[in-house]
């Protein structure tokens, strides 16, 4: 019969899910990714008309190759890592705080407050103490506004925080032309640089805030496994109406986690004030608050595995700044190759929750099945 | 005379991911004759008519539409093949009519022309007894008037073979029988039907031929007529189950639980629950009937505290101070807890509230008293000795109690949640649909724990929706109907037919207590 042909065949691929990948097949499928990444990248590369493996040395060697690009490659990574921490316990409550970036600036803006109008009056120790404070208090209290909207009109947080990052900047970019402007500055709109006193000291040649986000990484894990609080936020984050039944105060939680989540990017915004940039401008948060989401994505919010992730995205964007100036290649180009890369990564999480069934030939000839019975 | 089969399926396989939902199936469709598919929750019934309708894909095996070879793909290569399915859940759009509802995605060229769609319909309906009024909004209709409508869509759309799935789950007695009848005119006209059911009595009712899954296997086919109800149970089951609930005596009742006018409202201000009245006593089971959605959840939530009460009262006698008298209304869930009020509550999805799908056993067994020591860092070890009981006395079956309890199947959620309520020593247990998506010896199980706490003298609720259990299980029946209390039966003497009167009798106030 002709009239049915087109529903005799086996849908050509179809998707299953799988549940139970062997953690050794996990990272086979993970390593594969980012060898087809790299595979594509180096196409993209030669169309550039490099020497794709030259390009992918000095990629390593420009990140990692020397003790001053370590540096650097470190000072990137911390307050990308030290985001990622943020995010997670509001991710792991389903509430998609996406405003890190507003909060990190939030937080860097309370810092500079201090940094330039209380440098005089206060000791050192005392100073760098009153500045993370502000940054937590004030990248908190910015966690904290969509929270409570959320939490007491339902309000979108997606939205909300979205939104709340360009108010950030906007404030910021007041600051820097208005009030907080440096007088000697000739004219230019920019915040002066801190003095000695409001920057955070070295060790081992980076700033101190390397060993603030490690520390942090143990006690985020710790305070999502461990605790009450992140007991609560499981729960929060599987089923409101599950947290309600067992009696929390799922308001309370929230603002409680949001603050937290606000707090740790805030205090992300001091420490690049103070131990990266000694100022303030409108690049501060500079998109960590946004690369912190895939960090905090790919680690599957696991504080350790973020660690290694953050690092990864670090070699990768000192790399392509490596490259910019050694090949030439323009930063747009060196973005694309970047994206590649996470495009792959990202990606092949598809591939390790579904398994694709292609269409099996021979299986469902047309019409053949049928025919032998009278 | 050999007659082609409407429909047969050869060898039919689908897993999902490591579950193998239907093995190696082989089973036939006669035209003209009603068949029942009879098996447990997750034998593999829906799964195996979902390939016909169109919704699955085997994995291998053959499909045979009228002796011919086919694929389905899609619902629409299911109506070119004359396959309709009628699914548990309704697929209908609520603001739209059922006329729209029925022509809604077919591809006819020209206009849409309503007159000549209305007769149709009115045509179907006269030939087979339904009564449906085609310009009639759905979300004016009852669930009975909605399934008609599904049935219709599928007939409209010519099909000869109907597939439907547990359709009487949502009906009282007196519209399982309506439909029925209509069913026979279907089958007089020569149509196939396929019935997905669990309900024995059912299918001694209305089917010519029983076939029985078990596990995701095809067991056997038998004609109705040479079979019984324990035979079938058997084949259902796997082994011989005796289908009897016990009913103890109610010893030394107490007064516990006293409920005067309680009127609550939903989230749109509509009335859900209007002055509901009655009494729960210590050591009884009080059961709870009703049409899905008249108030029974909203009734537990509110005494559990977790439902805002508009009006009325929640008395609460302590067993442990049975002078004192307690108002459960505007205290917070976490106080009612603390007083020996329990629920257990279990909503349609089953993991929605209650449990934590994503925790394992242990984590589970924290949720109401993970708070309790007052420490920031909580011991798990009582939970984790609790959790191993709870596993080892009620046979739950898991890998381990860190475990998911996502990944367990749907008794084995059931237990945990249970067993975790009657942990906590309550003075008064709510149990909602906690059968709900069981087998048949998890059900037994849970009848025998709710048995205990009855004997115990605890205050037993159970909201049900099977009115046979209903009728073995519980001392004293409770009927609501649209929000209201249309009787309180003793369930000794009251019969089924009575029960299902009342589930319906003031349907009607309570739908235009609604505008």
């Amino acid at each position: 019969m002709t009239e049915h042909k087109h529903s005799q065949r086996e849908p050509l691929i179809r998707l299953a899910k799988r549940e139970d990948l062997s953690r050794g097949k996990k990272w086979a499928i993970r390593l594969g990714a980012i060898v087809l990444a790299l595979a594509v990248g180096s196409l993209f590369i030669l169309v550039l008309g490099h020497n794709p493996l030259a390009v992918y040395k000095e990629i390593l060697t420009g990140s990692l190759g020397g003790p001053s690009v370590r540096r650097v490659t470190v000072r990137v990574a911390i307050p990308l890592l030290g985001a990622a921490l943020a995010i997670a316990p509001a991710f792991k409550m389903k509430f998609w705080n996406i405003g890190a970036e507003g909060q990190i600036m939030a937080g860097a803006i309370g810092a500079t407050y201090f940094a330039l109008y209380w440098g005089e009056a206060l000791p050192k120790p005392a100073l760098l103490l009153v500045m993370a404070l502000a940054s937590i208090v004030v990248g908190g209290v910015w966690g904290l506004i969509p929270a409570f909207f959320k939490a007491r009109w339902g309000t979108n947080e997606t939205l909300f925080t979205l939104m709340l990052n360009y108010i950030a900047l906007g404030i910021e970019s007041y600051l820097q032309n208005g009030p907080w402007k440096d007088p000697s500055g000739t004219g230019f709109p920019i915040i002066a640089m801190f003095g000695q006193n409001a920057r955070l000291p070295k060790v081992f040649g980076v700033h101190v805030g390397w060993i603030i986000v490690l520390a942090l990484t143990v006690g985020m894990f710790v305070y999502m496994k461990y605790s009450k609080h992140g007991y609560e936020i499981s729960v929060v984050g599987e089923s409101q109406r599950t947290a309600r039944y067992a009696g929390m105060n799922v308001s309370k939680i929230i603002m409680r986690t949001m603050f937290l989540s606000g707090a740790i990017a805030g205090l992300m915004g001091f420490l690049v004030v103070s131990g990266a940039d000694y100022t303030l401008n409108a690049g501060t948060s500079g998109g960590v608050g946004f690369t912190a989401i895939i960090v905090a994505w790919l680690a599957h919010l696991n504080p350790f595995a973020m660690v290694l992730i953050a690092a990864l995205l670090a070699v990768l964007t000192k790399g392509s700044n490596a490259i910019q100036t050694s090949f030439k290649i323009p930063a747009s180009a060196a973005d694309v190759l970047s994206a590649i890369i996470l495009f792959f990564m990202l990606g092949c999480e598809f591939f390790i929750n579904y398994r694709l069934i292609f269409r099996h030939s021979g299986s469902a000839a047309p019409g053949k099945g049928g025919e032998g019975h009278e | 005379m050999q007659s082609v089969s409407a429909v047969e399926l050869r060898n039919v396989t689908k897993t999902f991911g490591s579950v193998v939902a239907n093995n190696n199936v082989s089973l036939s469709i006669r035209k003209g004759e009603i068949l029942a598919l009879l098996g447990e929750n997750g034998s593999g019934k829906t799964t195996l008519m979902n390939m016909l309708a169109g919704i699955y894909f085997p994995d291998s095996g053959q499909i045979l539409v009228d002796g011919e070879e086919v694929a389905i793909r899609s619902p629409r290569d299911a109506f070119d093949l004359k396959i309709g399915m009628i699914h548990q859940h309704f697929k209908l759009v609520d603001v739209f009519t059922a006329a729209e509802n029925i022509v809604l995605g077919l591809k006819e060229k020209g206009k849409f022309d309503r007159k000549a769609i209305s007769r149709q319909i009115r045509e179907i309906s006269a030939r087979y007894g339904f009564d449906l009024d085609p310009d009639k909004k759905i979300y004016d209709m009852a669930v009975s008037e909605k399934q008609t409508v599904e049935i219709i869509k599928v007939l409209y759309r010519g099909a000869d073979i109907l597939i439907l799935d547990e359709p009487t789950a949502v009906l009282t007695p007196q519209e399982t029988e309506k439909l029925f009848a209509v069913l026979r005119n279907m089958k007089a006209d020569g149509k196939s039907i396929v019935i997905i059911t669990h309900k024995l009595n059912e299918v001694m009712a209305i089917s010519d031929r029983v076939s029985i899954l078990r596990k995701g296997e095809y067991i056997d086919t038998v004609e109705t007529r040479t079979t019984n109800p324990q035979a079938l149970t058997d084949m259902m089951v796997g082994h011989a189950v005796t289908l009897n609930i016990d009913r103890p005596e109610p010893v030394n009742p107490q007064r516990r639980l006293v409920v005067k006018d309680l009127t609550c409202l939903d989230g749109q201000g509509v009335k859900v629950l209007d002055g509901v009245s009655f009494s729960a006593q210590g050591g009884e089971i009080l059961g709870i009937a009703g049409i899905a959605g008249s108030g029974q959840k909203e009734l537990c939530e509110a005494i559990a505290g977790l439902h805002p009460v508009s009006s009325g009262q929640i008395l609460y006698s302590n067993p442990k101070e049975p002078d004192q008298v307690e108002s459960l209304v505007g205290r917070t869930p976490m106080e009612i807890r603390e007083l020996g009020v329990s629920l257990a509550f279990v909503p349609e999805d089953r993991l929605g509230m209650g449990l934590v799908g994503s925790m394992g056993m242990t984590g589970n067994m924290m949720l109401k008293s993970y708070n309790q020591s007052g420490r920031f860092f909580p011991d798990t070890k009582p939970f984790r000795t609790l959790a191993e009981e709870i596993r080892e006395k009620l046979e739950v079956v898991t890998p381990s109690v860190n475990t998911p309890v996502r990944k367990l199947s749907g008794g084995n959620v059931q237990k945990v949640l249970v067993g975790r309520e009657i942990a906590s020593a309550p003075a008064l247990l709510m149990a909602a649909y906690p059968v709900r998506g069981l087998d048949i010896n998890a059900s037994y199980t849970i009848y025998r724990l709710l048995n205990e706490q009855k004997a115990k003298g605890v205050a037993v609720i159970y909201v049900g929706e099977d009115l046979d259990v209903l009728l073995e299980l519980c001392d004293r029946i409770l009927v609501l109907c649209g929000g209201r209390v249309s009787g309180i039966a003793d369930g000794r003497t009251v019969t089924k037919e009575e029960i299902g009167l009342m589930m319906t009798q003031t349907g009607e106030v309570g739908d235009h207590d609604r505008t």
